[in-house]
């Protein structure tokens, strides 16, 4: 199907105003799979007649279904094994010594589309019992995504999606069948977790002081000024001894003066306040 | 280069599986049945392989039965790829030897990660 650049245009303003992200150039073949099925059940003949159906701002629901359609959702169990082994490590340690008074701990997810992210992080921690017992561990995952977070809510995974990345020990752990070739992750883990429909540039959730945000492939659709916006909203709502990790090929340089690269951790960032405290201290 | 032993009585789901599993940069031996597989891995024992439940002559299990029993059968990472998709059948797997478990039908990021998960790749 060819996305006329008039058309293109006009959906790439309307995700943006609404959600902040970007609809890249290179992102153009994505329309059309994206809108397909939008096209079929609402028996549009081509992209042009949806899109004048946009602009008129006649039918609210079909604006948002074509936004949340546009949006990407990619995501799976323990994506990315190493980073997150990386700050389950060390970044984790420092966090529990700076928490041992009220043992308490807070993680967010942003842009937590389905949920496995939140959910990889609260099976990390149900199974180190031991060492967490006595804590309050509160992971909370927010997306724009109204669908996505209804169904991380759910915490029902197809059998595509709850293979993917996920060791089939945890799967049998964690994991009960549910309908057809269907998945649902224990109540245990999802009593650990909390979603919430939300943009990264808004205020963030409670409790709003994280130990660990983890912002990964979500800032990259983002235009400078807002990635900025965002960058500056988990500067605010992490704590002086807590860690940002992003996705494997984004970094803080050039982007914001609010996060620093963690010294002691490659590829995790700092707040850039209290790591020149710290280096003041050692002067 | 690692390699992979493909063990699957269906012609098509070999090919599909050294496609991707070449992309990922194995050396691919089929075999299409137990028995054969067995016989392949006493000529030279492979890193991984990737097993089928349902098969003549001798099943996915047979097989991995006799493989654990063998001298250096503990050895190569086995990753199950059936279509027996229930809980029943992957707690079977793992008790009887598997290291991992792929459900049909699946695609390259899958296996990809299913391998990483074992060490492979």
């Amino acid at each position: 199907m060819e996305v006329s650049s008039s058309s293109r245009r006009i959906l790439a303003s309307l995700l943006e105003t609404r959600t902040g992200q970007q609809l890249a150039v290179n992102r153009n073949w994505r329309i059309d799979t994206a809108l397909a099925p939008i096209m079929r059940e609402h028996r549009f003949e081509n992209l042009d007649h949806l899109v004048t159906k946009l602009v008129t701002g006649s039918s609210p629901a079909l604006t948002e279904q074509v936004i949340e359609a546009l949006l990407n959702n990619e995501t799976f169990f323990f994506r990315d094994k190493l980073p997150f082994d990386l700050l389950m490590g060390g970044p984790l340690k420092r966090i529990e010594t700076a928490r041992a008074a009220e043992k308490r701990i807070a993680i967010w997810s942003v842009g937590c589309s389905t949920g496995q992210e939140a959910y990889s992080i609260a099976m990390t921690f149900a199974e180190q019992e031991v060492r967490w017992r006595g804590w309050k561990i509160e992971i909370v995952g927010t997306d724009i995504s109204r669908s996505a977070i209804g169904r991380a809510r759910a915490g029902k995974y197809s059998q595509f999606e709850v293979q993917r990345g996920l060791p089939v020990m945890q799967m049998v752990r964690w994991f009960g069948e549910e309908g057809e070739g269907g998945w649902q992750i224990s109540q245990k883990l999802r009593d650990m977790v909390r979603f919430e429909v939300r943009n990264i540039v808004e205020r963030p959730p409670e409790p709003k002081q994280f130990d660990m945000i983890l912002c990964r492939n979500v800032l990259l659709y983002f235009a400078p000024d807002m990635r900025r916006l965002a960058f500056s909203r988990m500067a605010d709502a992490l704590a002086p001894h807590g860690a940002l990790m992003l996705g494997a090929a984004e970094t803080v340089i050039g982007q914001t003066d609010r996060f620093v690269s963690d010294a002691e951790n490659r590829g995790l960032y700092v707040p850039a306040a209290a790591a020149a405290a710290a280096s003041r201290r050692v002067a | 280069m690692k390699t992979c032993l493909v063990v699957d009585d269906s012609k098509v789901i070999r090919k599909v599986a050294r496609h991707i599993l070449e992309t990922l940069e194995f050396s691919v031996e089929e075999a299409e049945d137990g028995r054969a597989a067995l016989a392949h891995c006493e000529n030279a024992m492979p890193d991984v392989i990737l097993l089928d439940w349902n098969m003549p002559v001798m099943s996915g299990m047979e097989f991995l039965r006799a493989l654990r029993r063998a001298e250096s059968g503990g050895e190569p990472k086995v990753v199950f790829c059936t279509t027996e998709n229930d809980l029943a059948h992957i707690r079977a797997a793992i008790e009887a030897g598997a290291d991992e478990y792929v459900m049909k039908p699946f695609d390259r990021e899958t296996l990809h990660s299913k391998l990483q998960i074992v060490g492979v790749a």
